[in-house]
Order: C-alpha cells, then structure tokens, then sequence
C-alpha cells in the first residue's frame, strides 16, 4: 500500500520558518502514521523529529495534529484515513510551542496538572495496615478518567485556550484545560480522598471549569475515552452542590435555571 | 521512581532523570496485573514457591523470598498512594488468576494496571517536590577511583553534553526487547541501564533467559495480556482443540509463559496454526466482562488487527516480552560496582530465574525500587562529597562531534538495528540450536563492526533522535552479543532458554548463573552458584 504524507517541518537551528515536506512510500496494509513517521525516519529523512514510544496508545507520547485533528499516531491507521491513498497531513500539537517538527514545547501542559495538586489527599487513615474499604462500584466509576494518559490532544484542540493564547495571554494564566481538570475530576469523585471542599473551592476559580465553553471538542479527539468535558460538567454540579456559588460561572447557571423554575422562560 | 521515592524519604538529595517524561516509561504498557500473597488461604511462601518453580530452579530464593514476603505491604502503599485496584464484594483489593500461580494472587486494574501504577507514583513524586529532569539522554556513566560517581547525559533539548555527579546511582532503565523484532516492548526499551552498567565494568547476569510471551499481534506484535486467559480465555489450534492438555494437562492455558510459548510454537510448527499464529478465543467471557475488565486489548485488536474480540477468536503468536538477565544485583539493588545500583527490568536480583511468572515483574519494580532507593540513599549518607571530572563530559562532546561529522553512509541505523533484530528473532527465539546461537554470535560481532562507521543524518542539536537512535543502537548491540554468547554457552534447557540439542535441565553442570564481563574482544563469561534457601530443585510439571 502507498502512503502519502505531507508533514509540518520547523527546524529551530536552520534559522527558516515552517515548512510542508511530502513524503511517498510503501508500508503494509496495517500501517499506522507512527509506523509510517518512523519508516519515513529510518529511511528517507533521519532529521524527522516526533515523540514516540509504546507504539499502543498506552504511553501519551505521540500525540500529534493528523488531517487536522489531534490524534495519537499510532492509533491511526494510514487505510482508514487515506483508503485511496490521499494525502495525510501531519502537524505539531496545537495550542503549544513547536520545538522541533512534530516535537512540541508541553511545559504549560504539565504545569496546569501539577496546578491542580494531583496526588491523593485522604480523608483519613486505611484501615491498620490495610487498603481503604471502598465499592468496586467507586472504583469502576474513576477508571474512565483513570484512562487519561496525558497525551495532550484534548488540549492541543481546547477551543478556549486556543482564543485566550490568540489574545496574547501567559500560557500559564490560561484555563486550566481539559486534561488537568479531568484529572481534577478523578479525584473530587474517589470517595478516598478528603480535599473535595478546597479542590471545588479552587477550580471554581478564573481559569477553571467554568470557563469551558463545552464545545465538546476535547470529547471528540481524546483517544481514550475520557470525555473531559464531561468531567468538568461534573466538577460544576459538585462544585455548586457545595456551596461554591461565588463565581460568575455558577451565578449564571444558577440564575438560568431559577429563570426556567420560576418563569418557564430562559 | 519508586527509588527515588524511598530515598527523598532518608533527606537526600534526589532527582529523577530520563530520557522520556517519567509517564512515557514503558511501565505503562504492563497490564495485567502485580502480585501479592494478600488472601488469608495464600501465603508468602506459597508465593515464592510458586516463583521459584516458574524460574525453573534459578532464581535466587533469598531473593524470591524478600519479593514475595514484602509484596503485600507495598501493594497495600500503592493503593495507600490512589491506586484504583479492582475491589471484591466487602471492598478489599480483588485478585484473579495467573499464570504459574497456585493461587489467585493478582490485583489488577482492568488490564491497564501500569499504567495505574506509573501515575500513580508519578504523583507521589510530584507531591514530594523531586526534581525531574525530562529528555536528558545518558552516554555513559562517571567512574572514579572504581566507584560510580555519577552520569554524563545530553539535555535532548539543547544538545548540551553534561557531566553529572551523584554520591550514588540507581538505573531504573527497564528492558532490551528492541534487540528483537518484533517484540511487544517499547521503542525505548534499548537495553542502556545494562550497557552502561556493562561498560563501566558491572557485570551483567542471566542474558540468556528472553521470554517469549504467547499472547502477542502476528503483524504489530504488541501485547495482549495473560489476564485474558487468568479470566478464563481459551487457545486454540486449526482443528479448533485447546492445545494445552497436550502440554499442562493441570493448568491449561494458566501455565507459565515458557511452557504456553513451546506448546505454540510446536503447534504452529506441526502444521496445527492458523498462519503463523494460534487463536485467542475470548467469546465465552462475555461482553460484560470484556468491557470492564478487558477493556484496553478489546481495542488493541480492534485498532491493530481488526479483530473484534466479542465476535471472534484473535490471531496471537509467542512473541519477545521481557528480559529475566540484567546487571547483577544483591538484595538491596547494589551492584558489585561501588556507587551503582539497579533496580526492575534493567537488574537480576535474581528473581525470576530462567522464567518470570505474570504479575510478578511489577512487584519487582516496587519492591526493589524501594530497597535501591534506601541502600542508595544510606550509601550517599555515608559517602564523602566528590565533583565528576569535566574532562569527562568533554570526552562525550567530542565522541558525540566525531559521530556528527560522519556523513551518512549506505549502511545505516535502521539496516544495522533491522537485521540485529531479525538475527535475534531467528537464531534465538523458542527454539534454539548450537548452529544458529553461532551463526547469531558471528552476526552480531559483523554487526558491532559495521557499526563503528555508521554516520548520522540529522546533524543538528536539538531534538536529533537520529543521533539518540543510534547511541541505542551501540546499547541493544552490547545486550546482542550478551544474550548470544550466554545461551551458546548454556549446554541445558532450562525455563525460557529451551534447545533442542540439550532438551533436558542439567542441574548438576548447569544450576548455575551466567555472568558477562565486559572485554575490548566481547564478553568474558564466567558462572556463580544459585543461592537455594529451603526449595530444592524438583522436575517441572504443571
């Protein structure tokens, strides 16, 4: 099978900007772009700079801008997007620096996870010497967000950050994003943890959940189903259910729905 | 991470480097579970029983003890720490069952308890204010005075070559598979704890023992996990028969990896496969349990071989999976090199043996993380302050030039890396014979040859993993020659090193470890005894 692949170049040392490079070639049927990216590396052109590693979707590290869409390339196959062989187009991540090809800078990514304090904070202690009591139906609730891998594509393709970064703000003082507010999530809702009322107090804030426009995009290219935005409309009933109403998120949430209560009119 | 970890607990200074972010590792791709005697029925001893018959006899039971006897206490830290392990009725860790184990010892997060685990201590590290520094490449490590006084690394991002010291250093580097192809590791798993190790003088232990694990992709050869059959998935030959009665009448498809991978590859060689492969049959477990417990591989084989596991049986073949050899270690992950430590894939404790059960690799790498981490951090407690010689760190800058300034040749990288790992699939797969393990040895050392004039073509600094790909190209070459020249010399079968000239266990010439000395001509090999606690050798039967 031939495949076709126009891939997005920045070399930082050449002094130049961005460039398309095409490639063409022969890969199996069951080829996916991280398989063509690499045989492209091996064979036609050693420079092609990626992140890659598990070659399973399991690891995060190939997260890349294919056709347009953030996607983890070793889960795309080259057959189902270019079945009569088309060209795909291959990109950086957006929404980060480039450093190199398909090489991006994720500093702000990692540092909006740490934000969020993402460790266990418990309640209390486990039983002695034991683990914590809890259902398997608790459990099972979290694995959804537990998926998460920490690729970046939901955050590659936010919506909101893309405009706030176009207006020139601090990637660090931007939302949150999709990915550090799933994992927000993932805690709030594992009954072993103790700081629901501070974590909900401070995602409450600019800059978390209630600034998601809920455009659903990181819902359609998070490639493991972790539906991020869900979990942020999740933290946002949490969040009101305890009381943190002193945000203009929850101000007009709640008043829409005290408008539809009281007038049956929004 | 787990070492480092351990030793920020003891007040020293600590930082975590590697050459991918810590959650890229390949930790991540371990799915099936992690191993403790937690049931009131099982017992440690038990546990090690079990693991020491799965090794066929090698490992060293002073070890397999320490594994098996600490395993509950640091899987009930992980789930201390926000491990999401599946629960029983009453909310106490469920376990299910695995290969080569007498009991169902397993705890297990779905199928991606890995990755569970790796975020998980990730977080750990986070919130204990340890210093990560992410892409920086290791070339080799400093030794002074015969002691280990830190590395020379490249930050991937500049290109800048720096010479670090540490009082103290453990390799947590994980496992060789890429000197095989195809092989169910990572793109990282290049083997460069042990070929450092090797070259500062360390001596590496067990090459030989590769294991093949039976469930793998036939065209991608990515893994399916042995929780699949721990919940109760069948294999099957052309005629459609579970297979396994001919080979562990007891255990069936729960037997250990080596014996499941032999009676694969005998059925496939017999004429009895499905091209090149045998069936992985799931239908009878249901979509329920597929769904919640089986989840990530439903995918995989729908994404990688376009098989839906709910509808029909999935095509697998035994496949290069993990690495029981690695660079010699003692209970506390020291090495015989002053200053280095080891720990996980990268070490041989030695607890696996000849054969490593499911579940158990893990448990090694929270176990002996641990104790790295604390002998480390006591080491460099007691230690006098030193400084690593710039000089050293020039020398790699220099090294490094030389190979930039090669122009790209005919031969390259990836031709050299290809036909390594092909040698490696044939010549020393299942099956292995004196003829092909020699003819492995001579390919290798034409390979090693050959590598010397390879040139690069990226010649810049920034992110050139054109350069990366081939220093690991030198580290899985040094693996090669080791686990080539180990097995050639290994006269017996014995756990995954099965030959078809020696069919039987010689423990009277052979109930021995294999160590590689690193010499300018290749190995030195030289042998030393198993450490046998209360355990003595019994045939293998399951």
């Amino acid at each position: 099978m031939q495949a076709r692949l126009r891939v997005r170049r920045f070399d930082p040392e050449s002094g130049g900007g961005a460039r398309y490079q095409s490639y063409a070639l022969e890969v199996p049927s069951y080829a996916t772009v991280l398989d063509t990216l690499l045989q492209i590396r091996d064979d036609l052109d050693g420079s092609l700079a990626l992140r890659c590693s598990c070659r399973s979707a399991i690891c995060g590290s190939c997260a890349m801008r294919i056709d347009g869409q953030a996607r983890l390339a070793c889960k795309t196959k080259v057959s189902a997007l270019a079945p009569n062989g088309e060209e795909i187009t291959v990109e950086p991540m957006g929404n980060m620096p480039v450093i190199k090809d398909l090489v991006t800078d994720m500093a702000s990514f990692w540092n909006k996870v740490k934000a969020i304090e993402p460790w266990l904070q418990p309640a209390g202690p486990p039983r002695s010497a034991g683990e914590y009591l809890v259902s398997q139906g608790a459990m099972r609730d979290l694995t959804q967000v537990m998926a998460c891998i920490m690729c970046g594509a939901c955050v590659s393709d936010c919506a909101t950050l893309e405009t706030e970064l176009g207006l020139g703000k601090d990637p660090d003082a931007t939302f949150l994003a999709p990915a550090a507010l799933a994992k927000a999530y993932r805690f709030v809702a594992d009954p072993r943890d103790g700081a629901d009322g501070e974590r909900l107090l401070a995602l409450s804030r600019a800059e978390g959940i209630w600034d998601c426009t809920r455009c659903n995009i990181c819902v359609e290219v998070c490639p493991k189903g972790v539906a991020p935005m869900d979990q942020i409309l999740a933290l946002r009933r949490k969040a009101i259910a305890a009381g943190y109403e002193e945000n203009l998120g929850a101000r007009h949430t709640l008043e829409f729905e005290k408008s539809v209560r009281e007038s049956s009119w929004l | 991470m787990r070492a480092a970890l351990e030793a920020s607990r003891k007040s020293v200074n600590v930082a975590v480097l590697s050459k991918v972010h810590p959650l890229r590792s390949h930790s991540a791709a371990a799915q099936g579970g992690i191993n403790a005697a937690l049931g009131e029925e099982d017992s440690w001893e038990a546990h090690a029983f079990d693991t020491i018959k799965g090794s066929d006899y090698l490992a060293d039971q002073d070890a397999a003890e320490v594994l098996c006897k600490e395993a509950p206490a640091d899987i009930i830290e992980l789930e201390n720490m926000g491990t999401v392990f599946s629960r029983r009725e009453d909310g106490r860790l469920e376990q299910r069952p695995f290969g080569g184990a007498g009991f169902p010892r397993t705890c297990y997060v779905g199928d991606i308890t890995g990755q569970a685990i790796l975020h998980v201590v990730w977080e750990q590290l986070i919130k204990a204010g340890i210093t990560t520094y992410e892409e920086w490449f290791v070339t080799s490590l400093a030794v002074e005075d015969g002691a280990c006084r830190g590395v020379i690394a490249v930050e991937m991002r500049s290109g800048r070559v720096q010479a670090i010291a540490a009082k103290a250093v453990v390799l947590a580097t994980g496992g060789l598979g890429r000197v095989y192809q195809p092989t169910t590791n990572s793109l990282i798993s290049t083997g460069d704890g042990m070929s450092l190790a090797y070259r500062a003088g360390a001596p590496l232990m067990d090459m030989e023992f590769v294991q093949f694990h039976p469930t793998t992709l036939k065209d991608s050869g990515v893994l399916l996990t042995e929780g699949a059959r721990g919940e109760g998935a069948y294999l099957l030959n052309s005629l459609g028969e579970r297979f396994m009665s001919r080979y562990a009448p007891q255990k069936m498809e729960l037997a250990p990896r080596d014996v499941v991978s032999r009676a694969e590859q005998t059925e496939i060689d017999e004429g009895r496969g499905v091209e090149g492969c045998i069936l992985l049959d799931l239908r009878h477990l249901g979509e329920e349990r597929i769904r919640e417990r089986l989840w990530q591989i439903s995918e995989l084989a729908q994404d990688l071989a376009g098989t839906d596991i709910l509808k029909e049986p999935v095509a697998v073949r035994p496949g290069m999976h993990y690495h029981m050899g690695g660079v010699k270690t003692d209970v506390h992950g020291a090495t015989p090199l002053p200053g280095l430590f080891a720990a996980g894939e990268c070490a041989c404790v030695s607890v696996h043996g000849a054969n490593r059960l499911g579940g158990n690799s893990l448990l090694e790498t929270v176990v002996f993380g641990r104790r790295a981490g604390a002998a480390a951090a006591d080491y460099a407690l007691a230690a006098a302050p030193h400084n690593v010689t710039p000089a050293a760190a020039v020398d790699q800058e220099k090294a490094l030039k030389a190979v930039l300034e090669r122009s790209r040749s005919e031969d390259t990288t990836a031709r050299v890396r290809r036909e390594m790992g092909t040698t490696m699939m044939d010549k020393l797969g299942v099956f292995r014979t004196e003829g092909e393990m020699a003819a492995a040895v001579g390919k290798i050392h034409e390979l090693k040859e050959r590598y010397r004039s390879l040139g690069v073509q990226d010649k810049g600094r920034v992110f050139n993993f054109d350069l990366a790909n081939y220093l690991e190209l030198g580290y899985l070459l040094d693996c090669a020659e080791c686990i080539a020249a180990a097995a050639l010399a290994r006269q017996e079968s014995r756990g995954a090193h099965s030959r078809r000239d020696f069919p039987e266990r010689d423990d009277e010439s052979w109930l021995k470890h294999s160590l590689c000395y690193h010499t300018p001509d290749g190995p030195r090999l030289e042998h030393s005894a198993v450490t046998v606690t209360r355990w003595q050798p019994e045939r293998r039967a399951y």
